[in-house]
């Protein structure tokens, strides 16, 4: 039987737009169907299929790429019943060290849509876990993930490539946290409500922030948005009066003019005693007077400051993202050293120069208990040593150069690899 | 004992390259590098001064070779203490080249010995001189950590978030420190200054003489009584605060060496 090889084919938003991702996209389901499809040619012997609403990946284990790659896409066409013709160019296909570096690659986020975002790695384990529930995954699969989990965490942690905030709400919890430190009991006023505004103040919250107070046109709204934030409604009118204790408000009002002036904010700095307070605007048109920064120990952050500082983030997580190449590179280069040995001849030579290496340790041993013994004695010795070890070899090796190991040979190389411990 | 010196500037500038390295590629162990070269630097430095100060007999104060060997000191140890209790580990940057700076401009000046010792080696000196120089050791930390807090508020404010945004700490953190350096700098002035008059009373006779330096020093404290009462009242902080301090220390350091370089007067022996 010949040889596996690895291949991967996928398409993700830089090859397609979302009218042809939505298409073919697997739901959980699907993908344990076409898991148990695949597995059924002859010449796939491993599968694993990730699915996100950025890509969509099949990596396979074959032993004929060619035909691997073409029963693929006419699976893909006859499931989803699309013509062939309307995915094809979106399509990759990556072959051995190519598709290996890929999956390193968007397992550590450096092929996202927003390089650095945590989610795909989980999404990655998820897909894998399926696939292991379903068998499909082999000696060759089971390696290769468990390196991209790996490699993964490593880019991650060694590099600074999930740093800085690249969504409007963490860049505003990082600009805060350059202001107050620590958030810690930081008293929060939202002005309004908003996706991103109430995403912000869980953030917040997460930070151990205290008390929150919720601020809006229609009081009903506000009552409903501070129970669930378990928070204290106010009405519109109260929010100067509330300036003198909250340090951070995050507002997101409909308002045509601006909710909060300079001088609302002049008027209570006194009383608390110029204490930092953190404006965050993220209403079009704006809520806050920018003037407002003028004050002293008072900062005000609207949307385009926001957005001027997570394109900022976004080069640095793109520098950051380099240094992670380099370490896929060698990550790719270890994994196919590893894929290199298993196969027939290096597995024997492996085995045979341990059980050598083993027979040679225990003959010294012994030989220097006995130091009475002839030359020709000692000689005698390693002779029967060197006949039993060719005995213990013949089966083992005969077995795995034979065809008669049926199915994937890999199998029974990576179990002598691990029942005689070859790769140290 | 002549190669302490020289190895004590060694330490500190070794420690100022550390700072200097943590400050651009901001790695954990650059600042550590740099916080323990100090502090060794500070333990071979007290070496001299504990050999001065058996072999003489005297507070190794004499003239200035020694009085600003004396001040790099109180800098260092000021700053170990503060770096310690409040991790505001950018504040070496100012701190390390400051203390190799006086070591080298000490290490330059010829080392004089002043014929009337008799005035400059009591109890009373010693409770004054140290106190003092440990008082505004702390003040120039709180002017450093004052220049640093209007460099970032300055990043914030403008919005344009460059080097020094990702590599300073929180406002909040910088102010604090500055704080505490002054509440530490004022304590010990105060004790200074009170020695000062006793040690008056006893050498001359008189609490206050209107010499210079001592009207000077009064004005110094003022200044930062002013700004710890106002700043503990009505909230003088951050960017006020932070310019306040930066003054007080100009102050400091017109008060240490302008009155002497200007002003005849009874301080004035060891500038010579």
């Amino acid at each position: 039987m010949p040889k596996l090889d690895i291949v991967l084919v996928g398409l993700n938003h830089k090859t397609a737009p979302v009218s042809v991702r939505e298409c073919l996209a697997f739901s959980k389901e699907e993908t344990i169907s076409t898991l148990k499809t695949l597995q059924d040619f002859d010449h796939i012997h491993e599968t694993f299929l990730l699915s996100t609403c950025n890509r969509v990946e099949f990596l396979m284990a074959s032993t004929d790429i060619e035909q691997t790659v073409k029963c693929l896409k006419d699976f893909i066409a006859q499931s989803k019943n699309i013509s062939l013709n309307k995915f094809d160019t979106s399509l990759y296909v990556h072959e051995k060290d190519e598709a290996v570096r890929h999956l390193f690659r968007v397992a550590a986020s450096l092929d996202s849509l927003v390089v650095g975002e945590p989610q795909i790695l989980g999404q990655i384990k998820d897909a894998y876990l399926t696939a292991t529930e379903k068998k499909t995954s082999g000696v060759i699969l089971n390696r290769l993930l468990h390196r991209t989990f790996f490699v993964a965490k490593r880019v991650r942690t060694e590099t600074g490539i999930g740093d800085h905030a690249v969504s409007i709400s963490y860049a505003a919890i990082e600009l805060a946290r350059k202001i107050f430190g620590d958030l810690e009991d930081k008293k929060i006023m939202l002005v309004g409500a908003g996706e991103m505004a109430e995403l912000a103040v869980e953030h917040l919250i997460r930070h151990h922030a205290g008390d929150i107070f919720v601020a809006n046109r229609t009081f009903e709204n506000g009552v409903a948005m501070a129970k669930r934030f378990k928070g204290t409604p106010i009405r519109m009118e109260e929010i100067s009066e509330y300036l003198k204790v909250a340090d951070i408000i995050i507002s997101s009002t409909g308002a045509p003019g601006f909710v909060i002036e300079r001088k609302d904010v002049k008027g209570v700095m006194r009383s608390r005693k110029n204490r930092p307070i953190f404006f965050i605007d993220i209403a079009v048109p704006r809520d806050i007077d920018p003037d407002i920064n003028k004050a002293n120990n008072a900062y005000v952050y609207d949307i385009d400051d926001l957005k001027g500082v997570i394109e900022e983030n976004m080069e640095d997580r793109n520098k950051e993202a380099l240094k992670g190449e380099r370490i896929i590179d060698e990550a790719v280069i270890h994994f196919r050293q590893w894929y290199e040995s298993l196969d027939v001849v290096p597995t024997i030579v492996a085995l045979r120069e341990k059980i050598d290496d083993l027979v040679k340790l225990e003959i010294d041993k012994t030989l220097k208990g006995l130091p009475h013994l002839k030359h020709s004695d000692t000689e005698a010795l390693s002779r029967m040593s060197d006949a039993l070890i060719n005995k213990i070899m013949h089966h083992p090796t005969r077995f795995l150069k034979s065809d008669r190991c049926r199915g994937n040979k890999s199998i029974y190389l990576d179990m002598t690899r691990k029942l005689f411990k070859l790769d140290d | 004992m002549e190669i302490f010196f020289p190895l004590t500037i060694l330490l500190y500038m070794m420690s100022t390259a550390g700072y200097a390295f943590y400050l651009f590629w901001q790695k954990e162990y650059l600042h550590k590098a740099g916080y323990f070269l100090l502090l060794t630097g500070f333990i071979c430095h007290s070496v001299i001064l504990v050999f001065s100060t058996t072999s003489t007999g005297l507070l190794p104060v004499q003239n200035l070779h020694e009085m600003l060997s004396m001040m790099a000191w109180a800098l260092s140890g000021i700053f170990l203490i503060i770096q310690y209790k409040y991790q505001l580990k950018v504040l070496g940057i100012f701190a390390a080249p400051l203390a190799s700076l006086v070591m080298v401009i000490a290490a330059f000046v010829p080392w004089v010995m002043l014929e009337d010792k008799s005035t400059l080696n009591n109890f009373w000196l010693i409770i004054h001189v140290i106190p003092v120089l440990l008082g505004d050791a702390a003040f120039a930390l709180a002017c450093g950590s004052g220049i640093l807090y209007l460099m970032q508020e300055r990043s914030i404010k403008s919005k344009s978030r460059g080097f020094v945004f990702k590599r300073l700490p929180s406002l909040e953190m910088l102010d604090a420190t500055g704080y505490a350096s002054l509440v530490i700098g004022f304590t010990l002035l105060t004790i200074g200054l009170i020695s000062g008059l006793v040690y008056a009373k006893t050498a001359w006779g008189r609490f206050w003489t209107w010499d210079p330096k001592e009207v000077w020093s009064g004005i110094t404290w003022l200044i930062y009584a002013v700004l710890l009462h106002e700043r503990i009242t009505v909230g003088w902080r951050g960017k006020r605060s932070a310019i306040l301090a930066i003054i007080g220390f100009m102050v400091v350091l017109f008060t240490f060496f302008g009155v002497s370089l200007l002003f005849e007067g009874h301080h004035g022996a060891f500038l010579k």
